[in-house]
């Protein structure tokens, strides 16, 4: 008895459970379930299903190269029964897969290094683009963009006029909206 | 080539033949004919009578000649064949006038289109046609004979055996009664006329059989007196003919019982007369009726004479009697292989002396049998089994077989065969182990490997070095203040976000309708509007008063009930109001095209903004409120379907 893998999600079939379809050709293609055993009937390839494991293998989400994938294998030399060796395979087996799963761990990781900060740039940006949703107490106070702008004006006259150029371009209805989001980014350019 | 003539079309007498053309002419040719008709035309017409009947007598009388055989082109023993059966001469002379016949008449054909040509009118034209078709005819009538004769030879021919002069042939002759018909009615399945008279069989006949899954033929001749050539008659003729041209197995046969009339003498008289024909050829004398007499039991005098014919060593002496059929099957066989060898050994000659004689010996040179030198290969047969002690039941000390331990343990259907006892293992207590197939959601079976503790060494080692390396240390991630607010704010803009679109999608139900249903709630109230522009810190106190002042200019009345004026169609107040209140009450009409707008240029901007707006909305070809619609007059959820229970407004 051995546990089978799922031609099409590659899940454990484990005795007792699936389907097993023979080619004409003699091939075997067990299904761990009649949706796979259907999405096969329907000629769909597995590679393009987000829920297989050939999908998550070929877009990058599952760890493919490592030495602790390469310790299952169906081998085509066969080995006699030893019962050190067994001992020792069950062994390395439980170390194998704990390793395994510590690198799982960090893979995911890493896949998911830049989440964060694209999630804080989004905030800002939405945040920035909608004050007006905003309670006034939570709003970037209107007078402190003033502020900024004046304090700019002093140190900095060609600054200012070189904005007040660009916002005469800009499409006055828009440019109120702007008037009060850009000076913050550009405030601290200057700075 | 030919070996047949079955399919000769029959020759009509020249009365039909005669017949035929004309009506052909009569028939296929326009009859219509007129005085009146222009010269030429009528010329034309009667030349094409003239040239399609000598068209038809020609065609008719090639394909005559075409049909019958040339003598000279088929084989020189057809062609000797036909000459003693229907005289070549007169064969000939036959076709001769036939032919002639056809050139004739193509002649006159070519004389009278010349003078057709020239005749000055209709009957001119009509007597020349006669005259020429007259001439035909006559020509026609005198090949009556040859047409005749033609016909009785086509007939004869049809019914002559097809004998092919190239394939294994066995040819029986000899004097006629001696059995020559009885011995192939024996042999083949022809079905052959056998009488006690001379001259039963009076021309060729053929049979077939098969002898070693080849086809042979046998050709049953008439038979043959003794006498010269020329005073021969058309039957012996044919045998003759038959020995001189076939390449085949002679068998003479003959009548030492004298039953057929003939006395032996004659019998060998004529064998030595004949014998040039046999040149080249297997001659076997072949002694017919030894039921009667054996040429054992012949005097001596005529024994002799007998030897005369075997002496020469060519021919040798075969015994049979047809009635009896005793030694038949033999001389067949005999016969049959002596002709095999015969022509095989001609066609290696044959093939050795032509220009692949070369290639031939040079394929029979390649060809080579190798034979295993010595006695050849020998089982090898292990000690181990030829020292094993040979089983015996009745030994004591006999191996035990698995058979015994059932017996043993129970018989069959109790005991249960214990395969692991067999297994070859490093060591033999391991035997009866249990072996973890699955483990932990995995095959065992897939990570058993002679070298797993090396590999599995050389993973810790590579993972101590990832340790080392910092592979698996956790990057730190502190949030400040800052983007602590930030994600706040965020947080709360996406839920106001969510709220309008929300609001949105219930407002949808308005389908794009400018009117708004009642069901679509009722309006805004001003508090709502102060709280809304409030939240958005816009000021709001001058739009509240300005829409205080307007209300309460309108009714005096409402002002004291309604505090709140800009719920203009609230229903409750509205109720109560006399008609007189509410006309007052309704504001005045106003052109709704000026309303709002200073001048001119105010205008025409806000003409172009409302097409701008829908700009959009006619692009997705959305539903819009100047939209013609009209719904459907017979909807089918109506009105298709058999009707069950209930009546027909329910549905």
């Amino acid at each position: 008895m051995r546990i089978f893998q799922c031609h099409f999600c590659s899940g454990p079939i484990y005795p007792g459970h699936g389907i097993m379809f023979v080619r004409n050709d003699a091939k075997e293609f067990r299904f761990c379930r009649s949706k796979c055993h259907k999405n096969f009937k329907m000629k769909r390839n597995p590679r393009k299903l987000k829920w297989t494991k050939a999908f998550r293998k070929a877009a990058g989400k599952e760890m493919v190269v490592d030495t602790t994938l390469t310790f299952a294998a169906r081998r085509h030399v066969p080995t006699r029964y030893s019962r050190d060796l067994v001992a020792k395979t069950l062994n390395a087996m439980q170390r194998v897969e704990e390793i395994k799963a510590r690198r799982e761990r960090v893979f995911y990781k890493n896949r998911m290094a830049g989440n964060k900060q694209r999630e804080r740039e989004a905030n800002r940006k939405l945040v920035e683009e909608n004050q007006h949703l905003l309670p006034k107490e939570m709003r970037t106070a209107a007078e402190a963009i003033a502020e900024a702008e004046e304090s700019m004006a002093l140190d900095d006259s060609e600054a200012e006029i070189e904005k007040k150029e660009m916002v005469k371009v800009k499409i006055p209805v828009k440019a109120t909206k702007k008037k009060r989001a850009v000076p913050v980014g550009d405030g601290m350019d200057v700075d | 080539m030919q070996l047949t003539w079955k399919t000769i079309a029959p020759v009509p007498t020249s009365q039909e033949f005669l017949d035929i053309v004309l009506s052909r002419t009569q028939r296929r040719l326009p009859t219509q004919i007129r005085a009146g008709f222009k010269i030429s035309r009528i010329r034309a017409f009667y030349l094409r009578k003239v040239k399609f009947t000598e068209q038809t007598f020609s065609e008719k009388l090639g394909a005559i000649l075409e049909s019958f055989p040339r003598l000279a082109d088929i084989h020189p023993f057809h062609s000797a064949l036909m000459n003693t059966l229907y005289d070549a001469d007169h064969f000939r002379i036959a076709l001769g006038q036939l032919s002639t016949a056809k050139h004739l008449i193509e002649q006159i054909a070519r004389d009278y289109v010349r003078l057709i040509k020239y005749a000055q009118s209709l009957f001119q034209c009509k007597q020349l046609k006669r005259a020429a078709l007259g001439r035909m005819a006559t020509i026609t009538k005198r090949l009556k004979g040859s047409l005749e004769y033609l016909e009785q030879v086509r007939q004869h021919l049809g019914r002559l055996p097809s004998i092919d002069p190239n394939t294994r042939t066995l040819l029986i002759c000899g004097y006629p009664n001696v059995g020559k018909s009885s011995f192939l009615k024996s042999v083949t399945r022809a079905d052959v006329e056998v009488q006690p008279y001379a001259f039963t069989t009076r021309s060729l006949y053929v049979g077939h059989f098969d002898y070693k899954y080849l086809r042979f033929q046998a050709i049953d001749t008439p038979g043959i007196l003794d006498h010269p050539l020329e005073e021969m008659n058309t039957i012996e003729m044919q045998s003759i003919t038959a020995i001189a041209h076939l390449r085949s197995v002679v068998l003479y046969f003959v009548d030492l019982s004298e039953q057929c009339g003939y006395t032996i003498e004659a019998q060998v008289q004529l064998f030595h007369s004949i014998k040039p024909l046999f040149a080249n050829k297997i001659v076997f004398l072949v002694v017919n009726k030894i039921d009667a007499m054996r040429p054992e039991d012949l005097d001596p005098t005529r024994q002799e004479l007998l030897a005369t014919i075997t002496n020469s060593g060519e021919v040798e002496m075969l015994k049979l009697s047809c009635h009896t059929e005793e030694g038949v099957m033999d001389v067949r066989n005999q016969a049959c292989e002596r002709l095999l060898a015969s022509r095989v050994e001609q066609k290696l000659r044959s093939v050795m002396s032509s220009a692949g004689g070369k290639e031939a010996a040079d394929i029979l040179n390649r060809i080579r049998v190798s034979r295993p030198i010595g006695e050849g290969l020998q089982p090898f047969i292990p000690d181990a089994v030829l020292n094993r002690k040979r089983y015996d039941r009745e030994d004591p000390e006999r191996r035990k077989l698995e058979r015994d331990i059932e017996a043993e343990e129970g018989g069959a259907g109790v005991y249960n065969v214990n395969l692991k006892k067999n297994y070859l293992l490093e060591n033999p207590d391991w035997k009866m182990d249990k072996i973890p197939e699955i483990y932990d959601g995995k095959n065992v079976y897939d990570f058993i490997d002679p070298d797993i503790e090396q590999k599995l060494a050389d993973l810790e080692a590579e993972e101590e070095q990832l340790q080392e390396s910092g592979f698996y240390d956790e990057p730190e991630d502190i949030e400040d203040e800052e983007e602590a607010e930030i994600r706040t704010k965020a947080d709360y803009i996406r839920e106001q976000q969510a709220l309008i679109r929300n609001a949105a999608r219930s407002k949808k139900s308005t389908k794009n309708r400018a009117v708004i249903p009642r069901s679509a709630g009722q309006g805004k109230k001003l508090s709502e509007m102060e709280a809304h522009l409030d939240k958005l810190g816009l000021e709001s106190s001058k739009i509240a008063a300005r829409a205080r002042s307007i209300s309460r200019g309108r009714a005096a009345t409402r002002a004291a009930k309604d505090t709140d004026a800009m719920d203009l169609d609230g229903g409750s107040g509205a109720q109560k109001m006399t008609p007189i209140e509410r006309a007052k009450s309704r504001a005045r009409s106003i052109n709704r095209r000026e309303d709002g707008i200073a001048d001119e240029s105010g205008r025409t901007k806000a003409e172009k903004l409302a097409k701008l707006q829908q700009k959009r909305m006619n692009r997705m070809a959305r539903q819009g409120e100047s939209d013609r619609h009209v719904s459907a007059s017979l909807p089918k959820y109506l009105f298709s379907g058999k009707r069950g229970m209930g009546k027909a407004q329910r549905r």
